[in-house]
């Protein structure tokens, strides 16, 4: 088993900064095997940790967007009619029966593989993952936990394929909707919280290594405290890189140097009209004389 | 105390383990004898003195929720290490146990066991409609239901009529929910052709698609999230409009439950509880200022800040029980109104006062609301309740 030490800096070569709890959390995850249930503020970074995963296991990222009337054939597989279609035509004038043209476009070959599927047939074991799991119907959250505890999927017309590896199942949830009980407990759970101002640093850094480190203090310390503020949508990771960035391209080398640039620049961490109209200059001078 | 989790011989810690686990069942968390097992040889591998290892691998192992999330460390500390364990094992003694002196009368319709005694309330007037008393021995069960039906709810003085009428507010809430989800089927005739079962049907005719089969996607049911008015001046509603509510909650596929004075506080969960004591001591604790007077505008900016996210989508239909008595600024109500408008589908809103004769929606609160709502309609019979049913139908 290796430590959780290892693991992180296997991430961090990946350019993900984890802390303790999330490392563990994975580590668990992929030494018991079983699915891994995020929940977090959208923006915390949920989505990274699966395509980090994914990095350091040096295997497929096979993703699967949830969202409200997603169905199995959309999820699991899908015949492709429209080849199926050509294929009966195509056979129309040799003389071959009804079953045998049958048993031939309901192949393998005849199949489009969605992520479920195309998740349990890889030869090496891939990253599995499940976003926004709170956006799909509770129906098929029900028949998610049936896969998700055999790993074998029924085609009516195929058969039953059952996994060749059993892939790394990370969920990510935004609580939208309560999660079934049932859901909970087959899987290991992490709330993941938005990074403290030393990780969110070194993310920072990670990220976007041209960037001066006094300029990158000050951004992770802005940051923390302009979430503490009363905001309907609280600044993101994505975000801060984003102003970052900004402020490296504006050539700004210290905060409080051009209050009117960072005053401009907002509108990388800002994304609703009530948040841009409630951090003031007065608001933005204050956070900025807190992370001086 | 020792810095490790404590593991003298190896047979106790078995015992120390289930101990944790039930210790956490009583905390309300999903967990039982399989999570027992994993529990074990997750502190079997990592080895038992590696005391942060294991409660961090611990909590990813048996939390399921943020709130348990939160809760985890504290528990841990509190069982492997006595901290604050007094107070957990006093509370173990007999968790569900309440004294029913300190359940406010209004909630005592939902006890199991009939213990809604003293319910004539003396506000309730005592002047019951000729219709309603008198002869009811006599009366057949079906027409006193239909007079309970057309009473204004605020004469039901009778403790029997308002069992009965209780009865019929959750019922009327049920059958509500059993009409509208009959819309959810397959139509015969749908928008989309279903090409996979037009092949199937069309290999004999060599692949020619003559049948067509199509497919509909079936309407997806309202979600109805509603507020109630518990202050003083609804008093004499509140206790059915609550059966009805819980008649939503329990029955509705799709619905969410809060109750609000001068404060708002979300009950879909207590109501949901099939443990009625323990529904009722939730309840309690959450009535708290009860019958006091009404704060709209600070209730609505709680739900908005705080419930909205997560509660409303856009199929939803949000439905206020008030009579608009409102204590606080009604320019504060209205924009917190305009908030949630952007976020539903419609708002309802039914006022019991609306049902009396020459009643006008005069209150300041009132109309500043009266623009931005869909539905404004009476609540003051049953009738008038199961009246809002085409509403919910209608998109």
């Amino acid at each position: 088993m290796e430590t959780v030490a290892d693991l992180k800096n296997r991430l961090a070569a990946v350019h993900y900064v984890a802390d303790d709890t999330l490392a563990t959390a994975l580590q668990l995850a992929l030494t018991l095997k079983r699915p891994l249930l995020l929940e977090g503020e959208a923006g915390v970074g949920k989505t990274e940790i699966a395509k980090a995963l994914a990095g350091i296991l040096d295997t497929r990222l096979i993703r699967l967007q949830c969202y409200e009337g997603l169905d199995a054939n959309a999820a699991i597989y899908e015949w492709n009619y429209q080849r199926q279609l050509l294929a009966i035509k195509a056979s129309e004038h040799e003389q071959i029966g009804a079953a045998e043209i049958e048993k031939h476009i309901f192949s393998e070959d005849y199949l489009l593989r969605r992520p479920l599927l195309e998740a349990i047939s890889q030869d090496k074991a891939p990253v599995l993952l499940i976003d926004e799991i709170d956006r799909a119907d509770e129906e098929f959250e029900a028949y998610l936990l049936e896969i998700l505890s055999d790993f074998q999927i029924t085609i009516p017309e195929l058969g039953t394929v059952a996994a060749k590896t059993v892939p790394h199942v990370i969920l990510t949830s935004n609580g939208t909707r309560e999660l079934s009980d049932a859901l909970r407990r087959r899987c290991l759970y992490a709330y993941v919280e938005f990074p403290d101002p030393e990780r969110e640093l070194a993310i920072i850094l990670s990220h976007l290594p041209d960037i001066e480190e006094t300029l990158a203090v000050q951004v992770a310390r802005f940051v923390r405290e302009l979430r503490k503020e009363d905001l309907d949508k609280a600044p993101g990771i994505a975000e801060t890189l984003d102003w970052a960035a900004a402020l490296t391209g504006l050539g700004v080398r210290a905060l409080e140097h051009d209050l009117e640039t960072v005053q401009s620049s907002l509108i990388c961490l800002l994304k609703t009209e009530a948040d841009s109209r409630s951090v003031t200059k007065e608001v933005t001078s204050r956070l900025v004389g807190q992370a001086a | 105390m020792t810095g490790t989790v404590q593991t003298s011989n190896p047979a106790p810690i078995a015992a120390r383990v289930a101990g944790f686990i039930d210790h956490l069942r009583l905390n309300d968390f999903a967990v039982g004898p399989s999570e027992t097992q994993a529990a074990l040889k997750l502190i079997d591998r990592i080895g038992p003195l590696e005391r942060d290892r294991v409660r961090q691998s611990l909590k990813t192992l048996l939390t399921g929720r943020h709130e348990e999330w939160e809760r985890f460390d504290d528990l841990f500390e509190a069982y492997w290490f006595a901290r604050g364990r007094e107070r957990a094992s006093a509370g173990k003694a007999n968790p569900h146990r309440r004294s029913s002196a300190t359940r406010p009368s209004i909630w005592s319709g939902q006890l199991p066991d009939g213990e809604a005694s003293g319910m004539g309330d003396p506000g309730s007037g005592g002047s019951a409609d000729d219709d309603l008393s008198g002869t009811s021995a006599e009366r057949a069960v079906a027409s006193r239901q239909n007079q309970l039906r057309k009473a204004d709810l605020r004469h039901v003085a009778d403790p029997d009529e308002i069992a009965e009428a209780e009865r019929l507010a959750y019922r009327l809430a049920a059958a509500m929910r059993y009409r509208l989800s009959r819309r959810y089927r397959i139509a015969n005739a749908g928008s989309k052709l279903d090409l996979r079962r037009t092949i199937r049907s069309n290999i004999a005719h060599g692949g020619e698609p003559i049948t067509l089969v199509h497919k509909a996607r079936p309407d997806r049911p309202v979600r109805i999230v509603v507020l109630l008015d518990v202050s003083g001046s609804m008093k004499l509603y509140s206790r059915f409009f609550l059966q009805f509510v819980k008649g939503l909650v329990c029955e509705w596929i799709d619905a969410d439950a809060y109750l609000f004075h001068t404060r708002l506080i979300r009950v879909t969960d207590a109501l949901q509880d099939r443990d009625s004591i323990k529904a009722m001591t939730r309840l309690a604790l959450m009535a708290d200022g009860f019958g006091g007077g009404t704060r709209l505008g600070d209730s609505l900016k709680v739900f908005n800040d705080r419930y909205a996210r997560r509660a409303l989508n856009s199929r939803t239909v949000f439905v206020i029980l008030s009579d608009g008595y409102d204590t606080g600024s009604p320019e504060a109500m209205a924009a917190e109104l305009k908030r949630l408008k952007k976020r539903v589908r419609r708002i309802v809103w039914l006022n019991p006062m609306l049902g009396w004769r020459d009643y006008e929606p005069v209150t300041r609160a009132m109309a500043q609301a009266l623009p931005l709502i869909d539905h404004f309609a009476a609540a003051n019979t049953l009738n008038s309740l199961g009246a809002i049913e085409d509403d919910l139908a209608r998109m």
